[in-house]
C-alpha cells in the first residue's frame, strides 16, 4: 500500500507553507484537506514526505500547482438548476430596481456559474447595469475565468442545467465552437472584475446587492466559516442576498439571526437587519 | 465477538436500493451504532430517497449536511453529487471533488474516511453494484483492523461490485440481504 502522509506531517507543511508564502490552510477541514495533499503526492509520484515537502517549499511554481491542486476546482454551468430558477424569478427581479447592480462571486474557480450569472443578467435586461466581481485564491484559475474558454464537451449538459433554469433561448447563442472548445461571448465578461482574493486573510472590498459563494465553506472548519461569513455580512447592502451551495447552511454562524431565508428549499438568504 | 462498533458503513450501487428499503422496518430502535449509506444515484433523487427510508423505520434519518455532528443511533443518507468524509472530531465532511470510480458519492472515500477515524471500532457493508467503488475503502477498513461484511455475489442483483471486494479483499463474513438486520441488530454499540 503507497505511503499516506501523516496529520503531524500535514501539520507541519501547513505551517511551514504559512510562514512561506502567506497561504493559510491550517483552517481547511481535514479529512477533505488531507485527501487533497495525499491524492497531489501520489499523483506527482513523489518518493517521501521530504521530497515533497521540499519541492513544494523550494519551487514557487510547484506551490501554484499545490494550490490549484489541493483546492476543489469543480464548478459547473447553471450548477443545480432549481436554483438558478430561484436566482433568475425572484432575485433578479428585486435587484432589477436598483440603479446599479454589484453582484460578488466568492471563490469562483473557473467561473462556470460566473457566466452563467452574466447570461441571466443579459436574459432580464440587466447586465449593461451590473458588475459581476469574481474572486478566488488561485490565480491560474481566474485566467481562465478571463479566457471564457470552456471544453465544448460540456456543451450538452450546461444547455440542459441552462433549461431547467428556466432558459428559453438558444443557449450556443453564448458561445462560438472551435476544435473543442467553446468561446463565450465577450459581452459577458466584459461585466466581470476578476481579482485574487483570500477568504481566509483578505478583507471586505466593496458593497454589494448579491453574494454568493457555493460550495467553499464546506472545505473550512466552524472558525473559518463564521469568519468568511462575517466577510460577506460586511459586504452586503441591506436587504442583499446571500447565496451558498446547497448543502452550507447559516444556521450555526453569528451573523444568522440577520438574515432570513427565501421561502424555498434553496440556501438564499436575505439581509434584514 | 464482542466487539464494540462505533459505525456501521454501507456502500452499494445498481440493486442495492432494494435491499436498504427492506433493511430499514426490520433495524431495531434504537439502531446500535451510527449508520452511514453511500449510494450511487442520480443527483435528483434526494427527497424520494430519504422519504423512502424514513417512513420504513422509526430510527431517525437524516442527510447529511455539512459539519454536522455525528450522533449515535442516527442513519444518516450521503447525499447526491457529494462526497463524505469523516473527521477525527466526529463531524461529517463534505467535499465536491472530482468523480472517483466515475461515482460522486464516492463509497471508497467515506470507507476510507472512516476507517482512519474509527479504526477496529467500524463495521463495513458492500452490497450489489456494478462498479468497483468500495473495493479500496474494504481494503482500508481491514487495514485498520475494522470488520468487513459483503452481500453473497450469488444473491446480489448485480454481482460485481460484491466479488471486486471479495477478491481482492480478505472479507470476514459473506452475507444474504436477507441475514443482515439480526446481524446488526445484534452488534454492540
Amino acid at each position: 500500500m503507497e505511503y499516506k502522509i501523516q496529520d503531524a506531517e500535514i501539520d507541519s507543511l501547513l505551517q511551514q507553507l504559512l510562514e512561506k508564502y502567506g497561504y493559510d490552510f491550517t483552517s481547511y477541514s481535514r479529512a477533505s484537506l488531507k485527501r487533497r495533499v495525499n491524492r497531489l503526492y501520489a499523483l506527482d509520484k513523489f518518493n517521501s514526505f521530504e521530497a515533497f515537502r521540499d519541492h513544494v517549499m523550494e519551487d514557487a511554481v510547484y506551490f501554484r500547482r499545490f494550490v490549484e491542486e489541493i483546492t476543489v476546482n469543480v464548478t459547473e454551468m447553471f450548477r443545480d438548476p432549481s436554483f438558478y430558477k430561484v436566482i433568475r424569478e425572484e432575485v433578479l427581479p428585486i435587484l432589477a430596481t436598483q440603479p446599479f447592480i454589484r453582484i460578488w462571486h466568492a471563490g469562483c474557480s473557473t467561473g462556470e456559474e460566473v457566466y452563467s450569472m452574466a447570461i441571466m443578467l443579459q436574459e432580464a435586461n440587466l447586465l449593461h447595469k451590473s458588475l459581476l466581481y469574481a474572486t478566488d485564491l488561485n490565480p491560474g484559475v481566474l485566467d481562465k475565468l478571463r479566457k471564457g474558454i470552456f471544453p465544448l464537451r460540456y456543451m450538452k449538459q450546461y444547455s440542459e442545467n441552462y433549461i431547467q433554469s428556466g432558459g428559453k433561448q438558444d443557449f450556443s447563442q453564448y458561445y462560438t465552437a472551435k476544435y473543442d472548445w467553446a468561446k463565450f461571448d465577450e459581452r459577458l465578461s466584459a461585466r466581470m472584475v476578476v481579482a485574487p482574493h483570500n477568504l481566509v486573510s483578505d478583507h471586505s472590498f466593496n458593497e454589494f446587492h448579491l453574494i454568493l459563494c457555493r460550495n467553499v465553506l464546506i472545505y473550512f472548519d466552524r472558525p473559518l466559516q463564521d469568519r468568511a461569513l462575517t466577510l460577506f455580512d460586511e459586504s452586503l447592502d441591506m436587504l442583499g442576498f446571500l447565496a451558498l451551495g446547497g448543502k452550507e447552511n447559516l444556521k450555526y454562524s453569528s451573523i444568522f439571526r440577520k438574515y432570513r431565508q427565501l421561502e424555498n428549499r434553496e440556501r438564499i438568504w436575505r439581509k434584514i437587519s | 465477538m464482542n466487539r464494540q462498533y462505533k459505525m456501521i458503513v454501507i456502500g452499494g450501487s445498481a440493486g442495492s436500493l432494494q435491499v436498504i428499503l427492506r433493511l430499514m422496518p426490520e433495524l431495531r430502535v434504537p439502531v446500535p451504532v451510527t449508520m452511514v449509506i453511500v449510494l450511487h444515484r442520480k443527483p435528483s433523487s434526494d427527497e424520494t430517497l430519504i422519504d423512502l427510508l424514513t417512513s420504513r423505520t422509526a430510527n431517525p434519518v437524516r442527510e447529511v449536511e455539512e459539519k454536522d455532528p455525528i450522533l449515535p443511533g442516527y442513519i444518516y443518507i450521503v447525499p447526491a453529487d457529494y462526497h463524505l468524509l469523516i473527521e477525527s472530531d466526529q463531524t461529517f465532511s463534505l467535499d465536491v471533488s472530482e468523480k472517483v470510480n466515475y461515482s460522486r458519492p464516492s463509497i471508497d472515500i467515506t470507507f476510507e474516511s472512516a476507517a482512519e477515524v474509527y479504526g477496529p471500532a467500524l463495521l463495513g457493508i458492500l452490497l450489489s453494484g456494478a462498479n468497483a467503488d468500495g473495493q479500496e475503502g474494504m481494503k482500508a477498513i481491514k487495514a485498520a483492523g475494522g470488520v468487513c461484511v459483503v452481500q453473497d455475489p450469488d444473491t446480489a442483483e448485480v454481482s460485481y461490485m460484491p466479488l471486486q471486494a471479495l477478491s481482492h479483499v480478505e472479507i470476514d463474513k459473506v452475507m444474504h440481504a436477507e441475514e443482515l438486520a439480526a446481524f446488526i441488530n445484534s452488534l454492540i454499540g
